[in-house]
């Protein structure tokens, strides 16, 4: 079997515009999230009024006619791959081994409504010709996979939130299988748009605590009300080991597992048995060769709502047993918001660089940790001890998808 | 008032710039849309939806696919201002 290892990291947050700049801002335990100034916030009286927005605006880096032509989650997507490219080296590749797995959870939402708008106010001639190639959900995958000129398969997992995970576990595998070389893997979204925002509101999965927001986002915490919308990127270059090694890349770790499963529960509810996520997590370290015991950090999924982040660690708990207690367990979603389907992609990307530096990220807002969740969460960042321990990475979406990644220092 | 030509070439390469980043005066008469500045159809339905609204005429689909060259733009567009 061939193994699969991270040569480049590249990501837009809300900390920062660079991977690295999002990595330090986050052990220095600074928040993301901010009101919203926009004028659709009181135009519609949207009952949430904050979001983790991303740090660096997409056209302050793009040029006026690329920004044109792409929705923003391509945007973010296409500025997170450049990175993530020119962090690996640019590796020779033949363009027919190349290949791209990009998600996004809900496409481009600015431009379907944008162009709805324009239809209603100024007739179909006014609808931007670009329209449709700027909405497609597989948009962020087609821009990249254009600019790098990736030939070997262009694709787009989607799975709400799951899908950045979804999409660099195909990734993985597609290396493993030899169906390419290298892969640009990873997710993005651009969905703080006032339809979305009533959207997740109206389902109360979103927390309301305008008056506070950089507190809004308290994953295990017992004031908890819900998770905040962030939007970004996150992008991985996946390298097959031999040719990297072969090359002198600078490699980050080895991508050891990438499993998905499904629960078949419910359409939006977590599974509070966490039987599918708890699936998902033995299947990765079942793919890497690793027993529950091997794994020493864990970047958790929640997302600070009041089931989901009891729903993963009964998950946790089933897979970990007695070994629970001694997992360091992050939760960044607390500094960066949830970008949805870009949640996977960055929190691969904190993963890898918790385990490169053996430094676990604090968790934001923690105050009183609910003690139906006896995680170790520590809310300041902490050292990790076992260079050779396994790091898993876990997202679940709406439709019951659990996607979870396992990395090891190489 | 009627726009000159030059008006109309200047104004026209303002929309190109605009859409595809192509500088203004690489935009000359003889210079044709395709095969010259590599604009595609989704570009040029833009440019010609923006050149309506900027000069105040009417191009019809149709009137598009006969427009080969700036010239045959500029031509259309000092032609038919209202």
């Amino acid at each position: 079997m061939r193994r699969v290892v991270v040569t480049g990291i590249g990501a837009t947050t809300p900390l920062a515009g660079d991977a690295l700049s999002s990595w330090r801002s986050l052990l220095e335990g600074n928040s993301g999230v901010s009101s919203l100034e926009q004028e659709w916030v009181e135009k519609y009286e949207l009952p949430v009024t904050f979001a983790g927005q991303a740090k660096v605006a997409a056209r302050e880096v793009l040029t006026p006619q690329e920004a044109k032509r792409l929705d923003p989650s391509s945007q973010f997507a296409l500025i997170a791959a450049r990175e993530a490219w020119q962090d690996s080296g640019a590796p020779e590749v033949e363009p027919e081994r190349l290949a791209v797995d990009f998600a996004t959870g809900i496409g481009g939402v600015w431009t379907l409504l944008d162009a709805f708008e324009t239809l209603k106010e100024r007739g179909p001639r006014r609808v931007l010709p670009m329209t449709v190639p700027m909405l497609m959900p597989n948009g962020p995958a087609a821009a990249i996979g254009m600019d790098l000129g990736a030939r070997a398969g262009v694709r787009t997992a989607v799975s709400a939130c799951a899908s950045g995970n979804e999409s660099i576990a195909n990734g993985f595998h597609r290396i493993q299988d030899g169906e390419a070389d290298v892969v640009v893997a990873g997710g993005a979204e651009a969905a703080i748009h006032p339809l979305p925002v009533a959207a997740f509101a109206a389902m109360h999965a979103l927390s309301k605590r305008n008056d506070d927001p950089q507190a809004a986002s308290r994953p295990y915490d017992v004031d908890r009300d819900g998770f905040v919308m962030g939007e970004g990127a996150g992008a991985l270059v996946l390298e097959e080991y031999e040719a990297a090694k072969a090359r002198g890349a600078k490699i980050y770790c080895e991508i050891v597992g990438g499993s998905v499963t499904s629960d078949a529960y419910h359409i939006t509810a977590p599974d509070p048995e966490g039987s599918g996520a708890a699936r998902a997590v033995l299947a990765a370290l079942d793919q890497a060769g690793a027993a529950p015991s091997d794994v020493e950090h864990v970047n958790a999924h929640a997302t600070s709502t009041p089931v989901g982040d009891i729903a993963e660690y009964t998950a946790l708990k089933r897979v970990f047993g007695d070994h629970t207690d001694s997992l360091v367990v992050t939760a960044t979603k607390g500094a960066t918001g949830h970008l949805l389907g870009g949640a996977g992609a960055i929190e691969a990307i904190f993963t890898i660089l918790a385990l490169r530096e053996q430094m676990s990220p604090g968790t934001l807002n923690l105050d009183n940790q609910d003690p139906e969740i006896p995680l170790n969460v520590p809310a300041k960042p902490t050292a990790l001890n076992r260079h050779d321990a396994v790091a898993i990475s876990n997202s679940f979406g709406f439709g019951g998808h659990n996607a979870v990644l396992a990395f090891r220092n190489i | 008032m009627a726009l000159s030509e030059q008006d109309v070439l200047a104004g026209l390469a303002e929309l190109v710039n605009d859409e595809t980043g192509i500088a203004t005066d690489a935009v000359q008469m003889e210079k044709s849309f395709t095969d010259d500045l590599d604009i595609d159809s989704i570009s040029m339905m833009t440019i010609v939806v923006n050149a309506e609204d900027k000069f105040g005429v009417k191009i019809p689909d149709e009137k598009v696919k006969d427009l080969i060259t700036v010239a045959d733009a500029v031509n259309y567009i000092t032609g038919n201002q209202a």
